[in-house]
Formats: C-alpha cells, sequence, structure tokens
C-alpha cells in the first residue's frame, strides 16, 4: 500500500511544481502556455550538469535556472513587448522542446545521477507521513513546501494582494502606483523555475536517464491542473495527486495485463484531464470568482 | 531606464509587409549564432540551410510535399485566430483525417475508380472536423477551457492511430510492421510531374491546398461569415451586438481548421507515405501555428509563409547529410522565428522608447 502511495507521490510531484509555479503567473494575469517547454529544457539541464559534475544538487540549480530563462525570454515578449501571449508561450514550448533536443542528443541512453532521498532524524521514521514525504526525494517535500508557501503569500501578504491586484485590474494597479511590468516579470520567472524544477525531478528522481520529449504532455497537463485547482494553491496538491494516481494506476493497469489496448490506458491521463476540465467549467461560479480577471490580456502601461 | 510602448496611429503600408521580412532576418541572425556555438561555419550552414535546397529540381519537389500540408492546416488556423478562438491541436485533428481517409482503403483493399480520392479527401475533412469540433462542443456546452481540450486530444489521437496500425488495421502480410498495407493506386494521389528532368515526388495536395487557400482568402475577405469571423475576434462586445452567435463563430472555426487539418492527414498518407504508420506527421499542426502567423493570418501570404518552413525542414535534412548538424536545430529554429515574428508585430505597431527617469504620479 505504502509503496503505491510512494510511486503515486512521485509521479505527482512534477506536476504539482510546475502547476503551483504557473498558479503564481496567472494570477498576476499572465497566461505562459510554454510550461511543457521550460520543464523540458529544465530535465536536460539537471540531467546534464548532474551527470558532468557529479552532484545532483547542482543538478537541480541547473534545471531551475534553465527554466528561468526560458521563462525571462516568455517574460521579454509577452509582458516586455505586449506580444499574444497564446502564440508566445506556444513558441516558448516549441523553441524548448528543439533546444532540449539539441542539448540532449549525446545523452540518450546515459544512466544518470539520481538524487538521494532525504533522510530527516526523527521525520523519517513517522508512519505514513515519513517514508511519504519525509524519506523521500527532497523535491517533493519542497513542493508541497512551496504550495503553502505560495498559499500564504498569495492570501496572507501584502506582496501577495499586490500580485492579485495586478493579475485581476492591471490598469488600476498601475493607477495606485504598483509596477504591473515588474510584478509580472517577476511572477513569470518564478513560474520558470518551479516547470525547471518540475524537469529537474524527471530526470533525477522519476527517471534518472534522458529521454527525449520526457516531459511526454506533463506541462500541459500542469496547465490543466491550474484550472481544476481554480486558481487556488490547496486545490492544487488535491488535482496533481490525483493526476499522479491516474497514470500510476495505467501502469499497473498495464503490468496486470488488463485486457484493454495498451493506447487506451496510455490515453487515460490524456482523458482525465479533459474530463477534468469539462467538470470545472460546469461549475460556472468556482471558476468565475477565482478566475484572475485580466488572464491573458496583454497590459501595455499608460503614461 | 524602461522601455514604453505607444500605438501608433496608423501603422505604415509598408510595415505590414516588412515586419515578416524583419523576423527572417533576425532568425537568421540567431541561426548564424547558433551554428557559430555548435562549431560550424556560420555562412556555409545558413547557405546550406536556407539556399542551397532552392538549387535543384529534386528538392525543389520536396519544398512542395512539405509545403502542401503547412500551408492548408495554416490556413485552417488563420480562421479560428482571426477570430480569436484558439485551435492548438491541429496535430491531433490531421491524424483523424488521416485516419479516417485510410479507413477506406485499409477496410476496402479492393476499391478503384476515379471516385475514390476525392471520397477519401471528403472523409478526411469530416474526420478532421469532428476532432475539432470535441473542444469547440465541449467549450460551448460547458465552458471547458478549449487550448488545453484540443491540444490533449493531439495525444489521444496519436494513441488511437498507433493503436489502429498495430492492432485491427495492420497489414496481415507485413511481417509484422505497425503499419497498414500499401493504398491501391487509385487511392494515391498522382505526381505532377512523372517524367523528365523536372520529375518528382510533388502531387496534386499542393492543388488543393493553394485552391482551398484562395477559397479561404475570399471567405475572410469578402463574405459575411468572413465579417463576423473578424468582428468577433477583434470585439466580441460588437460581435453580440451585431447579433453574431458567439458559440456558433466557435464552433464553425473548429469545424472550419478542423477539416483543413483532416485533409492535411489525408495528403500526407495518400502523397508520399502511402500507408498509414505510427507516426505520419513531423509536428506539422504545431509547425502550421508558426506558419499561420508568419503570413500574418493572411491565406495568400500563408502559401509563401508555408513554403519558408517548409524550407526549414528541407534545410534541416541538408545539414544533417552534409553538416553532421543534428535535425533538433530546425525546432529551435521554428521558435525562434515565431519569437521574431511577434516581437516584429508589436514594434511595428508600436513607437518604442526607452525612458530614462521614472515617472513620478502627481
Amino acid at each position: 500500500m505504502i509503496a503505491i502511495l510512494l510511486t503515486i507521490v512521485t509521479a505527482a510531484t512534477p506536476l504539482l511544481l510546475a502547476a503551483i509555479g504557473e498558479l503564481v503567473v496567472e494570477r498576476s494575469g499572465v497566461l505562459n502556455l510554454g510550461v511543457e517547454g521550460m520543464m523540458v529544457v529544465g530535465a536536460v539541464a539537471a540531467f546534464a550538469v548532474a551527470l558532468s559534475t557529479g552532484n545532483p544538487w547542482l543538478g537541480v540549480l541547473a534545471g531551475a535556472g534553465a527554466g528561468a530563462a526560458l521563462s525571462l525570454v516568455f517574460a521579454a515578449l509577452a509582458v516586455g513587448l505586449a506580444t499574444n501571449q497564446v502564440a508566445t508561450g506556444l513558441a516558448l514550448t516549441l523553441f524548448g522542446i528543439g533546444v532540449a533536443g539539441l542539448v540532449g542528443e549525446g545523452f540518450v541512453g546515459v544512466p544518470g545521477v539520481k538524487l538521494p532521498p532525504l533522510s530527516v532524524p526523527g521525520l523519517s521514521d513517522l508512519p505514513i507521513i515519513g517514508p511519504l514525504i519525509f524519506a523521500q526525494d527532497p523535491l517533493t517535500l519542497l513542493s508541497l513546501a512551496l504550495t503553502a508557501g505560495v498559499s500564504v503569500f498569495l492570501f496572507r501578504t501584502r506582496a501577495g494582494l499586490r500580485l492579485r491586484a495586478v493579475g485581476d485590474a492591471p490598469a488600476a494597479a498601475q493607477a495606485i502606483g504598483l509596477n504591473v511590468i515588474g510584478i509580472r516579470v517577476a511572477a513569470v520567472i518564478f513560474g520558470g523555475v518551479c516547470a525547471g524544477l518540475a524537469g529537474a525531478h524527471l530526470t533525477l528522481v522519476y527517471t534518472s536517464q534522458w529521454i527525449e520529449e520526457i516531459t511526454a504532455g506533463r506541462g500541459w497537463i500542469a496547465l490543466a491542473l491550474v484550472v481544476f485547482a481554480s486558481w487556488r494553491p490547496g486545490r492544487v496538491i488535491l488535482g496533481a495527486y490525483l493526476f499522479g494516481a491516474v497514470t500510476i494506476a495505467q501502469f499497473h493497469a498495464q503490468a496486470l495485463g488488463v485486457a484493454v489496448p495498451s493506447q487506451l490506458l496510455s490515453a487515460l491521463p490524456y482523458l482525465a484531464t479533459i474530463l477534468v476540465l469539462v467538470l470545472i467549467a460546469a461549475n460556472r461560479r468556482a471558476t468565475m470568482v477565482n478566475t484572475p480577471a485580466a488572464l491573458g490580456k496583454p497590459f501595455v502601461p499608460d503614461r | 531606464m524602461r522601455l514604453e510602448l505607444r500605438p501608433r496611429a496608423n501603422v505604415p503600408w509598408w510595415a505590414n509587409a516588412l515586419s515578416p521580412v524583419a523576423a527572417l532576418a533576425v532568425t537568421a541572425a540567431v541561426g548564424a549564432v547558433l551554428f557559430a556555438a555548435l562549431g560550424k561555419p556560420p555562412g556555409r550552414a545558413l547557405y546550406v540551410y536556407f539556399v542551397e535546397p532552392l538549387t535543384d529540381p529534386w528538392s525543389l519537389h520536396e519544398l512542395t510535399v512539405k509545403a502542401a500540408p503547412l500551408i492548408l492546416i495554416a490556413v485552417g488556423l488563420s480562421v479560428a485566430f482571426r477570430a480569436n478562438r484558439w485551435n492548438i491541436g491541429a496535430e491531433g485533428q490531421l491524424i483523424a483525417g488521416a485516419i479516417t481517409a485510410g479507413a477506406l482503403p485499409v477496410l476496402a483493399p479492393g476499391v478503384s475508380g476515379a471516385w475514390v480520392v476525392p471520397a477519401m479527401l471528403l472523409l478526411a475533412a469530416a474526420g478532421g472536423a469532428a476532432w475539432g469540433a470535441i473542444p469547440a462542443i465541449l467549450k460551448t456546452r460547458f465552458g471547458a477551457n478549449e487550448i488545453l481540450v484540443s491540444l490533449m486530444l493531439v495525444y489521444v489521437a496519436g494513441l488511437l492511430l498507433d493503436y489502429l496500425v498495430r492492432g485491427p488495421w495492420r497489414n496481415p502480410g507485413g511481417f509484422n510492421f505497425p503499419e497498414t498495407a500499401s493504398f491501391p493506386p487509385d487511392a494515391r494521389l498522382a505526381e505532377l510531374i512523372t517524367d523528365g528532368a523536372f520529375s518528382g515526388r510533388a502531387n496534386t495536395g499542393i492543388v488543393i491546398a493553394v485552391v482551398l487557400a484562395i477559397l479561404t482568402f475570399i471567405l475572410i475577405a469578402r463574405t459575411l461569415k468572413g465579417f463576423e469571423i473578424a468582428v468577433s475576434g477583434e470585439s466580441p462586445r460588437a460581435a453580440r451586438f451585431a447579433g453574431f452567435d458567439e458559440r456558433r463563430t466557435t464552433l464553425f472555426v473548429f469545424l472550419y481548421s478542423g477539416a483543413f487539418a483532416g485533409i492535411a492527414g489525408a495528403i500526407e498518407v495518400m502523397g508520399t507515405i502511402g500507408q498509414l504508420r505510427p507516426a505520419i506527421s513531423p509536428g506539422y499542426g504545431f509547425t502550421a501555428i508558426i506558419v499561420a502567423f508568419l503570413g500574418r493570418l493572411n491565406p495568400l501570404a500563408i502559401i509563401v509563409a508555408g513554403y519558408l518552413l517548409a524550407l526549414s525542414y528541407i534545410g534541416g535534412e541538408a545539414a544533417q547529410m552534409m553538416l553532421q548538424l543534428t535535425d533538433r536545430t530546425t525546432r529551435v529554429f521554428q521558435g525562434v522565428l515565431l519569437f521574431a515574428v511577434l516581437a516584429s508585430d508589436t514594434l511595428l505597431r508600436h513607437e518604442v522608447r526607452l525612458v530614462r527617469a521614472k515617472t513620478v504620479a502627481p
């Protein structure tokens, strides 16, 4: 039982990391569809640096840095130059997949470096929670801590209030003296760091090898999770673990030889995403209240 | 110091034409830097990539083979993007169209006659439109996010094709290869030039693409539907006042772009491939988004843009052979190109100024 829960947590962590980052980005009014691209570049950067230095921690840093670097390109265009956010995000994904393929070409099939699991004296020995959280890889703990931190930041701090104001009414936010562009750029970079970390988790924990397009749509599922969570951090955890469970259920069903085509099982996470998007959208009130009002709309500051 | 954007009162006519050219120049410059970083002589690499394929008939044919699906998909997408509806699942609709078109020769191996090709093209349009209708209906009925649903369906379509060619539709006499039997001759598109020095693989797909591009241009520029789409995209409020039904517009543009992507899928499998396989497209559905923007959502300009992006594929293959450059550089190029197109659009429509001091609120 614990073993299955463990695999679910491991499958959920990259989704949670990427989604919590994108949640902050979207709360600031920016829709960055480039999560998949930032994630895959983070994955290859983490793998390459961990392999060449032998230090997985440097790999984690490299993943975060690579995600941030890519998000800066997006910030410069979509926030700085107010380009169409949907198209710019797509370009970021195409670009990221290309760059990752280019960098990763020599690494296909090379065994990587694994990030060692945590061992916190006292906490790791707790029943259930111990093995699930405190004896897992450190990124899992980080993902939960980040989610809690984001929740406190958004709803309990002045800076969080400002970020939400920028996402709901950028013109009004500017009128009261907030630096809309600056806040949005900062949010986009945070999203890049998180997506990069999610990628690092894939190559340093989840598989510990590099496979072309290793993200397999996880960046897009993370985007859907933000909608599923109706932009509330706590619900992202729920969504991420639900999707982790779907992924793992699919593996187990395949291993058990369930009499359905394997392709149908592989399609489950994507079909589940569609189902979830429909169910959430049908509950219009919850969605309307929490959707950042200015989401996806380019903002050109007034003089 | 900060950038300040001020919308231009009137965009000069040459700016519209210039922005794609500027974007290409920027991409070439980035390419030169990239090649230098990879240790290849930049001038020679750019020549191999972007000029050499234009110099012999064989690669002109290959260019046309790749341009046809790109043009078709991008023309369909331009209609959706004009309406500010985001269908990013064209790759899935392409696969759906290939499946429904391929169903005919796979399930009826002996088909023959002049009706087969048009029938398959219609089946493909219906299949692509049906796949595109899913996100549209989920959007209009339930309000589900059409961007994410259309994208998710790309993966589902890919897995469906994979299941068919490995399972029920696998060629019984094919030594267990995951592919269907080859389509009969009457289910194939004819090649344009079959003999002489200029013969090659280019087929009637490009003719279909250009004709549909022209028809779409007329739809956009000369019909009420085109006007409805433009108004709906630029000002949804105005569209509502005019009595245009938003949901019907959504459904229309998704069906339209889905059908075009479906036909592109049919052209792929009825042209050069000649059967169904697990992978039938090198990401045409995504590259076509770049084509649509490079062509500024104008179906006639998209014909040129389609050839340009096709060149990036052919050039990538050439560079792979002659310079041992990986074909991943093609994707990087394509991403940079879309960045450059989007940026140059903003830069030409706005006056950009560097402002030194922060303006103090009065």
